[in-house]
């Protein structure tokens, strides 16, 4: 797990939490270090979201800071940044990513660009949640992964946890910036267990981790996809292959030089993301890690993201459209072949 | 629904005293003459961009914030001096941002369109017809989770009710019972087509269908305006919910400043309401029949706006630019 955590003397408390524990433990968290932290959504209430990600916060801190909205998300996207700007910290649910489409003028006109318009007066310290990942037979409306669009956007941060531990702590910082954070959750990984520390912590944007160490080639890959750059790592390891898998955790701001510190020492890289391949996050990582290492590279930075499809709904093609790691390690096998 | 009736002079608004209905006539005098400047500035070609002149609806701004405490919000929209400047805002900093000065209320970085004074309540003009109907909204929410009384007032056009946002916004603030006040800028046109081809069905049929009460306004009477967002203003501070004001108004310049043909609709139409209707002379003829104002007083307080006019556009004129290295600050917090 992540190489990033910090031992103190004396070794805190750490617990195996799903994903989804380690989300609702950050929300709690800082609701109860910050009344002005607030989540607004749909179901987050007593329903406790699709997922059970908010079971039992409601509870805790009543409907007049967990509030259920109408299905209404550019409305209730545009009611949290009112209240950001004017003293309140919410935490906006948007179920499924697909949905931040409605809510776009609200994120991209509103939220993004009030602190630039005002010329720095006025702050919009909000927090997106939303999902990204395909492979649960969903289908082409509850299955994208939109986080590029946002990244696009100058004035929104975009995180995208893939571990428990990254969750908790990435969504803490989120909630303590005073800029309008986006954090995408693969839906895939709420269930994924691993070791987070029970006191408070927080993992500052823009810092990337190094999720394995590894000499041959490089894999920087994002969200969920980090566990298929990690189970293309355990496949190449047995032939010989020691792959590094880089996980940048927040794409804006991105952490240029840990990528390229590691695309220099293995001279080989693969970019892995599960949004559109085509003009997405790949084009991006790719372009920055050669502009950074073009001299120590032995090979064009290879890209693996989405099919250029709308996601299907029969498994079968739908596990056709979202990068494996049998093609990473495949990629890898490549690259390392013209070594 | 409920119409504004005539009531007595003597009766109305009895708690504002004379030199208060006079400064209501000069904030609209104000507004007034600083978008005549801002025409000028722009025809000359001094002024970069684009303006959306507030002429002729000054009553409703004037009216509405006359009825704001200072910590109350407000926002506005892409037609907004009006509002800024009867939320508070000076007409030398208005100036300054409109010509993308650095001494402006955004550092030059918002220009017309993006006005916002914090200051005094202002959460921003919006570009986005109808895109500040959720901002509003959440303003009002954040006040009561807050324990403030603070009011919010949404500021829009009539092509607003066009934009599913507004609706979404309106049903929360309903349901929920948000101190919202939203007023509807009814001045006949979105941009170049008459609200008739645009809207269908009834204006205040809409927030009805809300449970949110809706006061139709004769926007061009400030009195009247003043005495509507008194009432919704106390209904919102008192916790009794969000409530609904259509104003009916004229702008009587372009869309913007560039819009000089105005084929959409004709000459005889504009004379008429600007002779017949227009807020400035509304006002003075009332208050001079009841011994508030005469025409010296009067004539005084033009001569005092053009020279703060004056004074202020000479001061934005010399402000200097925003420094280069202004271009990324204020990306991020
Ligand atoms: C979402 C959106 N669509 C289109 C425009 C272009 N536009 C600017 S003002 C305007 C008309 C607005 O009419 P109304 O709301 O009645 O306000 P008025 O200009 O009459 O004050 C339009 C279509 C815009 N700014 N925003």
């Amino acid at each position: 797990m992540p190489s990033a955590q910090v031992q103190p003397a004396t070794a805190p408390e750490v617990r195996e939490l799903t994903f989804a524990q380690a989300v609702r433990e950050a929300l709690a968290e800082e609701m109860r270090r910050d009344p002005r932290v607030f989540i607004i959504g749909e179901d987050v209430a007593e329903a406790g979201h699709p997922f059970k990600v908010l079971t039992g916060l409601v509870e805790e801190f009543g409907r007049d800071r967990v509030i259920d909205t109408p299905i209404s998300e550019a409305g209730f996207t545009g009611i949290a940044v009112g209240a950001a700007m004017t003293g309140m910290r919410p935490v906006v649910d948007i179920m499924f990513g697909d949905f931040i489409t409605l809510a776009m003028d609200q994120i991209v006109n509103q939220a993004a660009k009030v602190h630039y318009m005002s010329g720095g007066k006025l702050r919009v310290p909000m927090v997106v949640r939303t999902t990204l990942g395909a492979t649960r037979r969903s289908a082409a409306q509850h299955s994208q992964s939109l986080h590029a669009w946002l990244c696009h956007v100058p004035g929104l941060k975009v995180a995208l946890p893939s571990t428990p531990y990254d969750a908790k702590g990435l969504l803490k910082a989120a909630i303590r910036d005073d800029n309008p954070v986006i954090v995408f959750e693969d839906k895939m990984t709420y269930q994924l267990k691993g070791p987070v520390p029970a006191d408070d912590y927080v993992i500052p944007l823009g810092v990337a981790d190094v999720k394995r160490a590894g000499r041959d080639v490089t894999i920087v890959a994002t969200s969920s996809m980090v566990h298929v750059a990690l189970a293309a790592a355990e496949l190449l390891a047995g032939e010989g292959i020691e792959a590094e898998v880089v996980d940048p955790r927040t794409t804006v701001p991105l952490d240029v030089e840990t990528l390229v510190a590691s695309a220099r020492k293995t001279g080989r890289v693969i970019v892995v993301d599960e949004g559109y391949e085509k003009y997405g996050v790949t084009g991006e990582l790719a372009a920055v890690i050669a502009e950074g290492a073009f001299y120590d590279l032995d090979a064009p930075v290879r890209r693996l993201g989405a099919m250029h499809v709308p996601v299907p709904f029969s498994p079968v093609l739908e596990d056709l459209t979202v990068p494996t790691a049998e093609r990473v390690a495949a990629v890898a096998r490549e690259l390392c072949g013209t070594r | 629904m409920t119409r504004a009736t005539e009531i007595s002079p003597r009766d109305e608004l009895a708690d504002v005293r004379p030199e208060q209905w006079r400064a209501l006539y000069r904030q609209m005098l104000t507004i007034r003459r600083f978008e005549e400047q801002v025409n000028e500035l722009y025809t000359s070609a001094r002024m970069p961009g684009l303006a959306h002149l507030y002429i002729g609806e000054e009553a409703v701004a004037v009216g509405v914030c006359a009825a704001l405490r200072r910590d109350d919000y407000i926002t506005s929209t892409h037609r907004g001096h009006g509002h800024c400047l009867a939320k508070g805002a000076s007409v030398d900093r208005m100036f300054a941002e409109l010509l993308g000065k650095a001494a402006g209320y955004c550092r030059g970085k918002g220009g017309s369109m993006h006005i916002a004074d914090p200051e005094v309540g202002n959460l921003g003009a919006n570009a986005i017809v109808g895109g500040s109907a959720g901002i509003a909204a959440g303003a009002a929410l954040s006040a009561r989770m807050r324990g403030t009384d603070q009011v919010a007032v949404c500021f829009f056009g009539e092509g607003a009710l066009g934009q599913g946002l507004l609706y979404e916004a309106m049903n929360m603030a309903s349901l929920w019972r948000l101190p919202v006040v939203y007023v509807c800028e009814n001045n006949l046109y979105n941009e170049y087509t008459p609200a008739s081809e645009t809207t269908a069905g009834s204006m205040t049929a809409r927030p009805e269908a809300f449970g949110i009460p809706c006061t139709e306004v004769d926007g061009q009477d400030v009195r009247a305006v003043l005495r509507a967002a008194r009432a919704a203003v106390a209904r919102a501070r008192a916790g009794e919910g969000p409530s609904f004001l259509l104003c009916h108004t004229y702008r009587y310049r372009g869309h913007h400043v560039g819009d000089v043909n105005r084929a959409y609709r004709t000459r005889e139409e504009e004379q008429w309401w600007m002779t017949e209707r227009d807020p400035l002379t509304l006002l003075a003829r009332w208050m001079t029949a009841h011994g508030i104002a005469d025409a010296a007083l009067l004539a005084q307080l033009d001569a005092k706006v053009r020279e703060e006019i004056a004074r202020g556009l000479a001061f934005a004129l010399d402000a200097p630019y925003p420094d280069a290295s202004e271009v990324d600050q204020h990306v991020y917090a």
